[in-house]
């Protein structure tokens, strides 16, 4: 150990000489993300929590598909593979020569091991739905993997693209949570904790090496702080600003440039489907019309949002707008709500803590008002919000944004906390599931949206924005968040 | 003496016993489950069952009592839900940040506070004094948050001297360390020290008024001598008693600041561990604030009878 820190030290010195010597216009080739949530550990097969792939994904665990930047799925540990015809087995062939960056070769093996920990009993997987449909994974030989399926899943490549699918090696899994072993472009070096993760370019990179030699993770949750610290430079890139408000005078400063994408981020004015007087549609309806989706934009979001008529991003090739069925229309909710035979209709409305949902609160309770309805607000943690609202069901509304890509298969679950669980709705789901044709999904994908949309399960407000904020020199930055990552696989000082 | 020892020792044993199991059983009930948070919306239940077991979540409340209490002994915290590291190496890191910060405020408070808490009583209702007044008004008023953000535009954005937050650690070198520290504790040091001047001044004008003030000056002293002589040492105790306080609440209560700043600080591990019901850091924190509190607390009792010597022949 002395050894190699007298080795480093003389290549700092070096380095450092060379610094001097070479010309001052030499490009930077590192870079400080700032994050506002710190991840609780590194290891995205064992946490929902997404500031943990917002550091890990692409950078140090990759999967054997993976995310582009424009959504698509395309390969990652995998090279190549085949699909049989009635769907129901699947053949990868590993990328040759990719090496873990303890130095381990990643082989068949590792990919076995990764997916049938994540399926196993006592797999804390938060996703483990994602290989629900895998009956057997087997190595064929050390680059081949095939997957038998117990039904069709026209959906698995986009499964295995997930931060919760990456492939991990049985040396290092039970410690990546504070070690992160990955095989990406960039291996994990060190975190403070409360203050920074530090990344740096994993030379023996397998494919397209990065251009930046490192990278800073910081975590700065206060809005003021997080100006403060692009204003004086000490963070180069927010992906995620948490000060929306102040987004357009940074922009104005020409050393920054706003970035503004779209999300996966469905954002609902849930309501408890099992809940008199909820379990009539017309009440659901009525709450629909009574809501201005644009006001809560406006007000809450500093304009970033686009307004969804139902529970699927506008950005999706299968989306389908259908904002008429819940135009904002007082009279017609008042109409609605005296047709239902309610009158002095009193609910509860929880609040998780972004502004998205305390802001918008304001607003909806304040619209509500409006219409008749009285929504006593409640501001909850979100460990009490996930125990009360989300585990026990216990709510009237809520606001909350659904963050999973292509997530409306939670309104088949009958368990789940605003209670829908249509059958017809599920008889869609099944099919979907079956079905792999593009065309076909599309088509199913199309009749799900519009039949949670005419049972106004909930009010579907809007879309969330990604509103980032760079350094005007750095280029290569995603703008939209398929999933939610900070991939700096591409990214490079331009000046 | 070694009976006054014995006495602290017992009611501290009894003080820590009685708050750990406060502590303890409040953070039972509060809602919120560490493994269901951490797993998010689309998480299987028997996932959650999984992460619990794994987390030692499932034990008996009695046997997680002990345990804890234990390890308090044994220095052995237990391992964060969250963070999956050491718990006592969590809160050892952040004490790196959270003791110096601290003590730098306070510093730079009495500082501030002494010399012109006394200048303003030996002055009394001059211009100086009132000044004093009005100036330690505006610091008592001015939240430390919002002028902690002053200092962040003034120094850090407009002026570039600091960065706008965040610790480089110690290995970074004691200066660095300390310049990453100085806007913070600034910006904590200010309030305190208006508060600390008042009660400075008011302190020595009420012993000016006492009579061996007025003999010492009838022997011949000057004004400048009784006061630096006689009445600042006796003034003492006020002061002392309002820095015990200044220095648990900086620990404990420099939250705000350390976000302002993202520092890596107690404050906010204990806020992040609250939010994401790693209530194991929590709760370890929170016993290790009452035992510095408790701890400071003697400290300052000690401290006045050196001020006061009778103070100490009392007991």
């Amino acid at each position: 150990m002395p050894i190699r820190n007298l080795a480093g030290a003389m290549v700092a010195v070096c380095v450092m000489g060379l610094a001097v010597v070479a010309p001052a216009q030499a490009q930077r080739a590192d870079i400080t993300v700032g994050l506002v949530l710190e991840p609780p550990h590194l290891d995205p097969t064992a946490g929902a929590a997404a500031a943990i792939d917002e550091v890990v994904y692409a950078n140090v665990f990759e999967g054997l598909t993976r995310f582009a930047p424009d959504g698509d799925i395309i390969s990652g540990l995998a090279d190549s593979w085949e699909i049989s015809d009635d769907g129901l087995t699947y053949t990868f062939h590993l990328h040759d020569g990719v090496n873990f960056h303890d130095g381990t070769a990643l082989t068949a093996e590792d990919v076995v091991f990764s997916i049938d920990r994540a399926q196993a009993e006592d797999s804390v997987n938060a996703q483990k739905a994602l290989f629900a449909d895998i009956a057997e994974v087997s190595a064929l030989d050390d680059l081949t993997v095939e997957m038998t399926l117990s039904r069709p899943n026209g959906n698995l490549l986009f499964n295995l693209a997930w931060g919760d699918a990456v492939i991990v090696g049985p040396e290092s899994a039970d410690t990546n949570a504070t070690d992160p072993v990955g095989t990406g472009p960039f291996r994990f070096v060190d975190w403070v904790q409360g203050d920074r993760v530090i990344l740096e370019r994993n030379d023996a990179y397998w494919g397209e090496p990065a251009q930046l030699e490192a990278a800073t993770f910081r975590f700065i949750s206060d809005p003021t702080a997080a100006f403060a610290a692009m204003m004086a430079e000490d963070v180069d890139v927010f992906p995620n600003f948490p000060a929306p408000e102040t987004l357009s005078v940074l922009d104005a400063d020409p050393r920054f440039e706003a970035v503004v994408g779209t999300t996966e981020g469905e954002t609902i004015l849930a309501m408890n489907n099992k809940r008199s007087p909820l379990d009539d549609v017309r009440v659901r309806e009525a709450i629909a019309h009574a809501i201005d989706r644009q006001a809560i934009i406006d007000g809450a979001m500093f304009g970033y949002g686009t307004p969804i008529g139902t529970h699927f991003a506008p950005h999706h090739p299968a989306y389908v707008d259908l904002l008429d069925l819940s135009q904002y229309n007082p009279e017609r909710s008042r109409a609605l709500l005296a047709e239902a035979g309610v009158t002095g209709l009193r609910l509860s409305l929880a609040l998780p803590p972004p502004t998205y949902a305390r802001r918008g609160g304001e607003i909806v309770a304040a619209q509500l008002r409006a219409v008749g309805i009285e929504a006593e607000i409640t501001n909850m943690e979100w460990a009490q919000w996930l125990e009360q609202v989300f585990g026990a069901g216990d709510f009237d509304l809520t606001i909350v944004s659904h963050t999973e890509p292509l997530d409306i298969g939670i309104y088949g679950r009958e368990d789940y906390y605003f209670g829908y669980g249509d059958p017809e709705f599920q008889a869609i789901m099944s099919e979907l599931d079956a079905t792999t044709a593009p065309d076909a999904r599309i088509a199913l994908l199309g009749d799900a949206q519009r039949k949670i949309a005419e049972d106004y399960v909930n009010v579907y407000l809007f879309q969330l924005a990604q509103t980032g904020i760079k350094n005007a020199g750095i280029e290569g930055m995603w703008v939209n968040a398929p999933t939610q990552a900070t991939d700096l696989t591409a990214v490079y000082w331009a000046r | 003496m070694t009976a006054f020892l014995f006495q602290r020792a017992l009611s501290f044993a009894i003080s820590v016993v009685v708050a750990s199991l406060v502590v303890f059983v409040v953070l039972e009930v509060v809602p919120g489950d560490p493994a269901a948070f951490m797993l998010g919306l689309n998480a299987a239940p028997d996932t959650v069952a999984a992460l619990r077991e794994q987390l030692g979540l499932d034990a008996p409340v009695w046997m997680r009592y002990l345990g804890w209490i234990g390890g308090i002994f044994t220095g052995e915290l237990g391992t964060s839900y969250t963070y999956r590291v050491p718990v006592a190496e969590l809160i050892a890191a952040r004490l790196w940040v959270s003791v110096p910060l601290a003590a730098y405020a306070l510093t730079l408070s009495t500082l501030i506070a002494f010399p012109v808490g006394i200048l303003a009583a030996a002055r009394r209702g001059s211009a100086v004094d009132a000044g004093v007044m009005g100036g330690t008004q505006l610091g008592i008023a001015v939240p430390n948050f919002w002028f902690a953000m002053l200092l962040v535009l003034v120094f850090s954005v407009t002026l570039r001297w600091f960065s706008a937050g965040g610790f480089p650690g110690w290995d970074a070198g004691a200066f660095e360390g300390l310049r990453a520290l100085t806007l913070p504790a600034i910006a904590l040091a200010l309030p305190q020290a208006a508060i600390l001047a008042r009660v400075m001044r008011s302190a020595l004008l009420d012993t000016l008024e006492e009579d061996y003030i007025r003999t010492a000056r009838a022997k011949g002293l000057t004004r400048g001598q009784a006061l630096w002589r006689h009445a600042v040492r006796n003034a003492l105790i006020p002061v002392l008693t309002i820095l015990g306080l200044q220095f648990s609440f900086l620990l404990a209560g420099a939250i705000i600041i350390e976000n302002v700043f993202f520092l890596p600080g107690l404050g906010r591990l204990v806020f992040q561990a609250i939010s994401a019901r790693d209530l194991i850091v929590v709760r370890s924190v929170v016993m290790l604030l009452v035992i510095a509190v408790i701890l400071v607390n003697f400290l300052v009792e000690i401290a006045y009878s050196l001020v006061d010597p009778r103070l100490g022949r009392r007991v």
